[in-house]
Parts: C-alpha cells; structure tokens; sequence
C-alpha cells in the first residue's frame, strides 16, 4: 500500500496518471450536472413558500458545500506535506486555494441573489452562514497573500501550511461564533430553508449536482495540480520530455 | 554544544529572561508602549465624530467600537513582535538556545501582552466612560479585554512569526490575523453589549477564557514552528 502510495507522490509518474483520470471525473460530472440541473430547473416542482425562486439551491448548496470541501483538501494536503514532506502534496495546497476561493464566491453571489427575492436585500447580516461564507473567503485571501509574499517555494509551501492549520482549527470556532452571534439578534425576516424534509423530486436533482459539482472539482484540481507540478519540476528532465517534442533541442 | 560550555539554564529561568528583557526593553522605550494606547484612543474618538454625539447612539455602539479599536491597535503593536530580534540577530540566538522554542514563543507572547494589551485594558474606562457605559458593563468589558488581548497576542504571535523578514508585513499580518480574530471580536464586543443592555453575561465570558487557554496550549507550538521556518 506505502510503495503506491510513494510512487502516487512522485511528480513524473502523478503527471502520467493524472492525465487519464481527468476525463474520469470530468466526463460523469458534467452528465451529473446536465441531469441535475435540467431536472432541477424545469422538473422539479416549484416551493410551496419561495416558489420557483428556491431552484438556485441547485447551484448556491453545491458551491458552499465545495467551499468547505476545498478547504478541508487544502489543510488536509498542508499538513501532509509539513510532516512527511512530501512536495506533491503542497503542490496540491496550492492549487486548490484559488479553487477554493472561487467557489466561496460564488456561494456568497449565489446566496446574495437568492437572498432578494426572499429576505429583500442583497444581503443580510443575520444570516450566519452568508457571515461564514464571507469570512472563509478572508482566509482563502489571507492564505493566498502569504503565499504571493515568499518567493521562495519551499519556504512559502511551508510557512502557508502552518497558516492552513491554524485556520483549520478555527473555523470550526468561527462557524459557532457566527452562529451565536446571529442567534442574539432574531432577524425576523429569515426564511429558514429546509423545514419540512425535502421532497425526492427536489433532493435527488440537488444530490445530482453536489456530485457532479465534485467531480468536475476534482478534474479541475488535477488540472491545476498538473500545471503547478510543471512549473516547480520545470528544471527537471521529465518535463523537458514532456513538454519538447521527442528529438527537439531544448 | 561543545562540553565545556556552562549548563543551559534551567526552563523556567530562561522563559523568565525572554519576558524580562522584552518588558525592560519597552521600559526603556516607553514609545512602543505608548503608540498602541494612542492609537486605541483615537480610534475611539474617531466614532462619535463621525456618527454623531447622541448619547442614545453612543450607548449602542460603544461596546463594538471599543473592541474595534482595541483589536487594531493589538493588531498595530504585533508587527514589531519579532521585527527587531530578526533585524538584530537575537531571534537567531533564540532559535538556538537550548530552551524549546514553543516555552520561547510562549514567553515573548506574554511579554507582548504585558507591554501592549495590559496597558489597553487599563486605559480602557476611560474610553467606556466617555461612550456613557455604567459600571457593570465597565467591569465585564475590561474582564473579556483582558481575555481578548491575551488571545490576541497570541492568535497575533502566529501571524507576526510568519512574516517576520517579509516586505509589506504589516499589511499582511492584518490580512492573515483579521479573519482568524473575529470569533475573538464577536464574543468580546456582544457580551459587552449585552452587559450595557444588562442581560447575562456568563456565556460570552466563559467562551473567551476557554479561547484564551486554547491559545495558550496551542499558538505556542505553531508560532515555534513558523519561526523555524522563517528563519530557514
């Protein structure tokens, strides 16, 4: 199991098989998507309090849920590469930040639209998980600067890892404060989604794209994983082999 | 260590010294303990100029502008946590000594506290006074600042031990510290607010002494380790 394992962590060979599995996760993910999304947007029967205004749940639940996700990845591959240095899993840190990040906003833009129609205002402080969300993307900021500020890779892999820890161990602190914090002051114009259980009409499309929202993350993480291994090994032989056609001079 | 170097002293001696030098340095430089008490001050006036002097507004806002102000002038103060040690080469002594780096880390955390966030806890009546808080919501605010700025200074360690040696630091630490504070915020400026409106306090209190001791056992260990590797 440990010598897939070490040979999983070496660049040339993570650079070969990632290139296979990519259409593996990508391929699922956008059918997943097609079929969650058309049956969510046209399918699925309208809410019985938000009306057809509910259905950007089927975009707004899967980007918070990876916002979290990425987040998890990102800490999990830190600490991996503090403690058994292995420099493949900081590359992964490294790529999915950004992703990370993106997806964060666009669960803050996904729930701010959703939040006029139904709370009638682009965005409401009382809401811990928009307040959460928020507060998530400073991390992924703050986490992106530090590592923007260090020119040197190692030591910026190392000094981001440490950060992506200490973060780790809060946001836990973060989501409850938020929550009692908003618990204080009732707002009385939030609209708790959920309630009743949801129907399986509406879940089944919503687990659709949760899944699909994963795959195509992971196709896109591999994606940037490639590119950042690329350019770290870029003195290396392999990617001179990989990248110039076979015979041309470098 | 080569053998005829004399014993290390003992822990406990050597995170004494950390801290006594820290404070005797401010001591003689009372500027870096005066700039941040300033600074807090000013922050604090620059409210009600800019919301007006209605004291029915000033009662509302006082807890949360207090605390907003007390958190950036702790977040002013840290960046020179570990400046001047880098510059002159005694953070290297430090990393060298025999005495682990968490109980070193431990001790300059502290010292900063004594230097900064004791002074701001102490000068913060004064403050409250002036935004029309009574003496109860007086006592709590100055309990859950003293809590606040121990985890401040230590949350901060962890920021300050990152960017040591970087350019354009200051800015940076505030953008790494500033989201990972806001638990510290929320629960310090609500439970003051709650105290002026004289609800319970308890919960707020109790959940930043649990942060507080939290840091204490933790921030230590990763401000060690971003030492380290700021000083590769």
């Amino acid at each position: 199991m440990w010598k897939w394992f070490h040979k999983l962590a070496s660049p040339p060979h993570f650079y070969a098989l990632s290139a296979k599995m990519i259409p593996w996760f990508f391929v699922p993910g956008i059918v997943l998507i097609a079929y969650g999304s058309w049956t969510g947007l046209f399918v699925a029967p309208a809410d019985y309090q938000q009306g057809d205004a509910f259905r950007i749940i089927y975009v707004h639940v899967p980007a918070a849920y990876l916002s979290m996700m990425a987040y998890m990845i990102m800490a999990i591959s830190a600490g991996i590469g503090l403690i058994w240095r292995i420099k493949l899993s900081h590359a992964v840190a490294a790529a999915a930040a950004p992703l990370g990040a993106w997806f964060t906003f666009l669960a803050l833009m996904t729930g701010s639209i959703w939040g006029r129609p139904m709370w009638g205002t682009w965005w409401e402080w009382g809401d811990p998980r928009l307040t959460s969300e928020l507060i998530m993307l400073f991390l992924y900021f703050g986490y992106m600067a530090l590592r923007a500020a260090i020119d040197d890779t190692g030591k910026a892999d190392k000094a981001s890892a440490v950060l992506a820890l200490v973060g780790a161990v809060n946001i836990p602190i973060i989501h409850f404060s938020v929550e009692w914090w908003s618990s204080l002051h009732q707002g009385a114009t939030i609209v708790r989604e959920g309630g009743p259980a949801m129907p399986p009409e509406m879940l089944i499309p919503l687990l659709a794209n949760i899944f699909g929202f994963t795959l195509v993350f992971g196709a896109l993480l591999l994606g940037r994983v490639r590119t950042e291994v690329l350019f770290r090994e870029r003195r290396k032989r392999w990617v001179r082999d990989v990248v110039l056609p076979a015979g041309a001079e470098a | 260590m080569s053998t005829h170097t004399p014993a290390p002293p003992g822990l406990f001696k050597g995170f004494a010294a950390v801290i006594r030098r820290d404070v005797l340095l401010a001591w003689k430089r009372p500027g870096d303990v005066l700039n941040p008490l300033f600074f807090f001050a000013m922050v604090s006036t620059l409210f009600p100029l800019a919301v007006g002097p209605s004291t029915e507004q000033l009662q509302l806002s006082g807890p949360g502008v207090v605390w907003v102000a007390a958190l950036l002038a702790t977040l002013l103060s840290l960046n020179s946590l570990f400046l001047s040690d880098f510059e002159d080469g005694s953070l290297d002594q430090l990393l060298l000594s025999p005495q682990p780096l968490p109980l070193m880390a431990l001790g300059k955390a502290i010292a900063h506290w004594l230097i900064t966030g004791l002074p701001l806890v102490l000068v913060s009546p004064l403050i409250a006074v002036t935004f029309q808080m009574d003496s109860a919501a007086i006592s709590v605010m100055m309990a859950t600042l003293a809590f606040g700025t121990v985890s401040l200074s230590l949350l901060g360690s962890v920021g300050a031990a990152l960017t040591v040696g970087l350019h354009r630091g200051t800015a940076l630490l505030s953008l790494l510290i500033l989201p990972l504070s806001m638990p510290i915020l929320i629960f310090g400026a609500r439970t003051v607010a709650l105290a002026a409106s004289g609800d319970a306090v308890a919960a707020g209190v109790y959940f930043l002494a649990a942060y507080c001791m939290l840091a204490l056992t933790l921030a230590p260990f990763a401000t060690a380790a971003a030492l380290r590797i700021s000083n590769e």
